[in-house]
C-alpha cells in the first residue's frame, strides 16, 4: 500500500473498498471481545468458519470478528447483515442450523433471538432489544461493524476523514477551539475539561511535546476502555493524531496494561496499518504534518492511571506519583508539555471534528456534554457496556437497560467512579448522571465502572473491600496514603469481624480527613470516598456491626452461622454431598445438622438446598439454634406410615 | 533464560534505559519470572544500577521473584466478582491447594494470585487457569475445576 499522500487519495480508496463490498453479501458478525471469548465465542467461530466450507458457501458469505458491542450477559454475540438479525448466547451446535436457515434460506431462528422477560415478546434486530434501545451508541456503537484488525473495515465506515479534514480545511486552533467549544470532559476520572487542557500545553514554551493515551484501566469492575482499544483501535488513533496536530505534538504515546494482550495486540497492528496508508508518519496525507506513535505496556499498577505516575512509568521508572503545582500539561514526560487523556476521550475527538461541536453538545445536560459509556456490572440482569447521553438517570441505566436486579431481590446501591468514587442509595436513583451531580451525592464520575448491588451486599464490607484494594495499590511515597488507609482497612476489617469497638465511626472520620486533606495524589485523596458515602448513606449497617455484632446483609462470614431449620429439613442428602468441609451431620431420613465449629461458612448449603424446603437459613447476630438431639433427628415418612 | 536471548530482548528496545520496564516486561512473559542473573544482565546491559531494577521488580505486579508453577490461578476480585461472591472462591482455593496469593506450591503444581478484573463480569465470579476462563464460580464448582490440573 503507497502512503496516501492528500485527503483526495483517501476519498478514492474509500470508494474503491466500498465499491469491492456488496452491502448485500451476508455477513456473519461474531463478538470476539473479551466477554464473548470468556463464553466460547473462539469456538462458535471456528464453527462457522468450518460450517461455512462445509456448505460451501466460501464465495457469497463473509465472516468478521469484532470488537465488543457491549451485551456480555447474553455472550457469544453474533449479528447477521444485512438483515441485523442479532442472535444471542450462540453456541457452537447452533452454527449449522444458522448458516442453513438464515444465511441460506433468509429464515429467523427463534429460539435464539431475545426475548423480554416481561412481555415474553421477541427481538429480532439489536435495536429492537430494550438493552440497545435505550441507550445512544455514538463511539461503541461502531463496534459491532468493524474487524479492529482490518483499517479496510474502518475506512468503509468513514474512518480517518476527521483527521483528514482537520490536516486539510481546519488550522490547529480551529480544531482546538472545536474542541474547546463541545465542552468535552475528561472520561478518565476527573473530568477536566479537555479542550483547556490542551491549550494549557500548545501555550507552553517548550517546542517538543507529548500527546498520551491513559488506557492504564486499573478500576476493578470498569472495561470499557478496554473494548474500545480492542474493538476501534484505529479511532483512537486518529483522535491521538489530530489532538496531536491542535497542540503541536510529534510524539504520541499509548499506555496500555499488560493485563489486556488483545488489546495491545490490535493497537500494534493497527499502528503499523496507519503508518503504511500514511495516517502516521511523515507529511501525513500530504499536510506537512509529522507525528509517530509508541505502546508502551503497563506492568500492573494501579496508581499509574495517575497522571503524574503514568508519566514516570513510562520513563521507564517506578511509578509514584509527584506534586502536580505545575500541571503535567506543561511539564510532563521528561519535564516537557504532556497531554494525557482517557481513550473514550480521544475516541470522541473524531467525531467532534467530523460532526462539529454542536452536534455533540446536542447530547447531555449543562455542564456534562455528550454521551459516556458505564460498564454496568454486579447484582444487574444485563451486565454490559452500556453508552448513553449524560444527564439520564440511574434508574433508567438500572432498569430500562439493565433489565433490574436478578433473583427477584432488592436494589440497594448502586457504586460508582471505582475505587475513588462511593454508593449512591435508592432513595437517590432519580439523580441524573453528569460529573457534577455525582460529586455532589458523594461519589464520582469516575472512568465509568458501574456496580450494582442488591439486598445481600454488605455495604461496611464494600468500603473494606475498596479500602484493602486502596492499601495493595498506594505507592508508599506519602505518609498520610500509606499509613492513613491502611489504618482506616484495619479497623474496617475489626468491624467487619465483629471485634468494632465503640469510638470507630469517629476515629475512620478522622483518619478520613487527614488522608483526603494530606495525601499527594488522587488515589490517597479519595481512598475515604468509598467509607464515607457508605457512611452518609448506611450508617445503620455501621452501627448494627459495632454495637449488635450484626451484618444485616447476611455477608460478614464471621458474623453469620448456617442452620439447618430441623422442621423443614427433608433430608435429601444434597447439601451433605456437597459440602466441601464435610461439616454436615446426617444420612438417610435422618435430618440434617451443619456442625458448627467444622463449618467453614462457604454458604454451599444455602445455595444447593432446593428452593422449596428452604431448609438452610443464614442468622446474624443471634445465638444458633441447639441441634436437635440424636433420636430425634430421623424422619417418618407419611407415605411410609400408610404402608 | 540465557544471556544471548536477554540481549536479543534489550537489542529489540534499542539498549534504551527508559525501555526498562518493557524490557523486564518481556523476560517475565517469556519466563514467567525474573531471576537473579537475568537482572544483572540487564543492569549491565542498560547501565542501570540494579536496586532501581529491584525497585521497579517489586513495584509492579506482572513481575514475580519467584519460580511460578505450572499452572497460575487468577482470581478476579474485581468489584462485580466480589459482590457475587469472589471472596468464597478464593477461600475455597486456598483450602484445596494450601497456598496464598502471591504463593506457589512445593511441587510447583500451582501458583495462586487475586487480579482486579479480568474484563468478562458478565461470569462473575471469575477464576482463570493458565489463560482459561472459568466462570460463574461457587466453591464447590471450584473444587470441581481445580481436578482437572495434574
Amino acid at each position: 500500500m503507497a502512503r496516501l499522500n492528500s485527503p483526495e487519495k483517501l476519498e478514492k480508496v474509500r470508494q474503491k473498498i466500498l465499491s469491492r463490498r456488496d452491502p448485500n453479501t451476508p455477513c456473519i458478525s461474531i463478538c470476539a471481545g473479551a466477554g464473548c471469548i470468556a463464553s466460547g465465542a473462539g469456538e462458535v467461530i471456528a464453527a462457522f468458519k468450518a460450517e461455512i466450507e462445509k456448505q460451501g458457501l466460501q464465495a457469497g458469505v463473509n465472516t468478521r470478528e469484532t470488537g465488543c458491542p457491549g451485551f456480555c450477559e447474553r455472550g457469544p454475540v453474533v449479528v447477521i447483515y444485512p438483515e441485523e438479525i442479532c442472535y444471542l448466547q450462540v453456541k457452537p451446535e447452533d452454527v449449522p442450523e444458522i448458516v442453513s436457515q438464515t444465511i441460506k434460506e433468509k429464515k429467523v431462528v427463534d429460539r435464539l433471538l431475545y426475548v423480554d422477560p416481561t412481555t415474553g415478546e421477541k427481538a429480532t434486530h439489536e435495536s429492537d432489544i430494550p438493552f440497545y434501545k435505550n441507550q445512544v451508541r455514538n463511539i461503541i456503537g461502531s463496534n459491532i461493524k468493524i474487524d479492529p484488525k482490518s483499517i479496510e473495515d474502518y475506512l468503509a465506515i468513514g474512518g480517518y476523514s476527521a483527521l483528514a479534514k482537520g490536516l486539510s480545511r481546519m488550522s490547529a486552533e480551529e480544531v482546538l477551539e472545536e474542541v474547546k467549544k463541545s465542552n468535552l470532559r475528561g472520561r478518565g476520572g476527573g473530568g477536566f475539561p479537555t479542550g483547556r487542557k490542551w491549550e494549557e500545553s500548545r501555550n507552553a514554551p517548550d517546542e517538543i511535546k507529548y500527546v498520551i493515551v491513559n488506557a492504564d484501566e486499573g478500576d476493578p469492575g470498569a472495561f470499557m476502555d478496554r473494548a474500545l482499544l480492542e474493538g476501534n483501535p484505529h479511532s483512537i488513533l486518529e483522535g491521538l493524531t489530530i489532538g496531536a496536530y491542535a497542540i503541536g505534538a510529534h510524539e504520541g504515546f499509548i499506555y496500555v496494561r499488560q493485563e489486556y494482550p488483545i488489546a495491545v495486540e490490535n493497537v500494534a497492528i493497527a499502528i503499523k496499518q496507519a503508518e503504511e496508508y500514511g495516517f502516521l508518519g511523515r507529511n501525513i496525507l500530504g499536510s506537512g504534518f509529522d507525528f509517530t506513535v509508541q505502546v508502551h505496556q503497563g506492568a500492573g499498577a494501579f496508581v499509574c492511571g495517575e497522571s503524574s505516575a503514568l508519566m514516570t512509568a513510562l520513563e521507564g521508572r517506578a511509578g509514584e506519583p509527584r506534586p502536580k503545582y505545575i500541571h503535567t500539561a506543561v511539564k510532563g514526560v521528561w519535564d516537557r508539555p504532556s497531554v494525557l487523556n482517557n481513550v473514550e476521550t480521544w475516541a470522541n475527538v473524531p467525531l467532534i471534528i467530523n460532526k462539529g461541536a454542536d452536534w455533540f453538545t446536542q447530547f447531555g445536560t449543562e455542564r456534562s456534554k455528550g454521551t459516556k459509556i458505564f460498564s454496568l456490572v454486579g447484582k444487574i440482569n444485563n451486565t454490559g457496556l452500556v453508552e448513553v447521553p449524560m444527564g439520564i438517570t440511574l434508574r433508567d441505566i438500572i432498569y430500562k437497560i439493565g433489565g433490574g436486579i436478578p433473583g427477584g431481590k432488592r436494589f440497594k446501591a448502586v457504586q460508582t467512579g471505582g475505587p475513588s468514587g462511593g454508593c449512591i442509595p435508592e432513595e437517590l436513583l432519580d439523580l441524573e448522571v453528569g460529573f457534577d451531580e455525582l460529586t455532589k451525592a458523594g461519589s464520582m464520575m469516575g472512568s465509568g465502572g458501574m456496580i450494582v448491588m442488591d439486598e445481600d451486599t454488605c455495604m461496611v464490607d464494600v468500603a473494606r473491600y475498596f479500602l484493602n484494594f486502596l492499601t495493595d495499590e498506594s505507592c508508599g511515597k506519602c505518609v498520610p496514603c500509606r499509613e492513613g488507609i491502611r489504618q482506616m482497612l484495619k479497623i474496617l476489617t475489626n468491624i467487619t469481624k465483629g471485634k468494632g469497638r465503640e469510638g470507630d465511626i469517629e476515629l475512620l472520620e478522622e483518619l478520613s480527613e487527614v488522608a483526603g486533606d494530606a495525601s499527594l495524589c488522587a488515589l490517597g485523596k479519595s481512598a475515604p470516598n468509598p467509607f464515607l458515602s457508605t457512611l452518609r448513606y448506611f450508617r445503620d449497617e455501621y452501627e448494627a456491626h459495632i454495637k449488635q455484632k450484626k451484618c444485616p446483609a447476611l455477608s460478614c462470614k464471621e458474623l453469620i452461622a448456617y442452620h439447618i431449620d430441623p422442621n423443614k429439613c427433608q433430608a435429601c442428602m444434597i447439601c451433605l454431598r456437597q459440602c466441601p468441609a464435610e461439616a454436615i451431620a446426617g444420612g438417610k431420613n435422618r435430618i440434617h445438622v451443619i456442625e458448627q465449629e467444622k463449618c467453614t461458612k462457604c454458604g454451599t448449603c444455602f445455595e444447593v438446598c432446593p428452593p422449596r424446603f428452604g431448609a438452610v437459613k443464614k442468622i446474624s447476630g443471634e445465638p444458633v439454634p441447639s441441634p436437635i438431639p440424636e433420636d430425634a433427628r430421623t424422619i417418618v415418612r407419611k407415605s411410609k406410615e400408610n404402608e | 533464560m540465557d544471556n544471548e536471548r536477554i540481549d536479543q530482548i534489550i537489542d529489540k528496545h534499542q539498549c534504551e534505559a527508559s525501555s526498562l520496564i518493557q524490557v523486564l516486561l518481556e523476560i517475565q512473559s517469556e519466563n514467567h519470572w525474573l531471576p537473579k542473573e537475568a537482572l544483572e544482565r540487564v543492569s549491565e546491559k542498560l547501565q542501570v544500577p540494579l536496586t532501581r531494577i529491584r525497585h521497579i521488580a517489586t513495584f509492579y505486579k506482572a513481575f514475580s521473584l519467584v519460580p511460578k508453577g505450572r499452572h497460575e490461578i487468577h482470581i478476579c476480585m474485581g468489584t462485580a466478582c466480589h459482590v457475587r461472591g469472589a471472596t468464597r472462591v478464593l477461600d475455597t482455593v486456598q483450602d484445596l491447594t494450601g497456598i496464598k496469593p502471591g504463593e506457589t506450591d512445593l511441587e510447583l503444581k500451582f501458583s495462586l494470585e487475586t487480579v482486579n478484573c479480568l474484563g468478562c463480569c458478565a461470569l462473575g465470579p471469575v477464576m482463570e487457569i493458565g489463560g482459561k476462563t472459568h466462570g460463574k464460580m461457587a466453591p464447590a464448582k471450584t473444587a470441581d475445576v481445580l481436578k482437572n490440573y495434574e
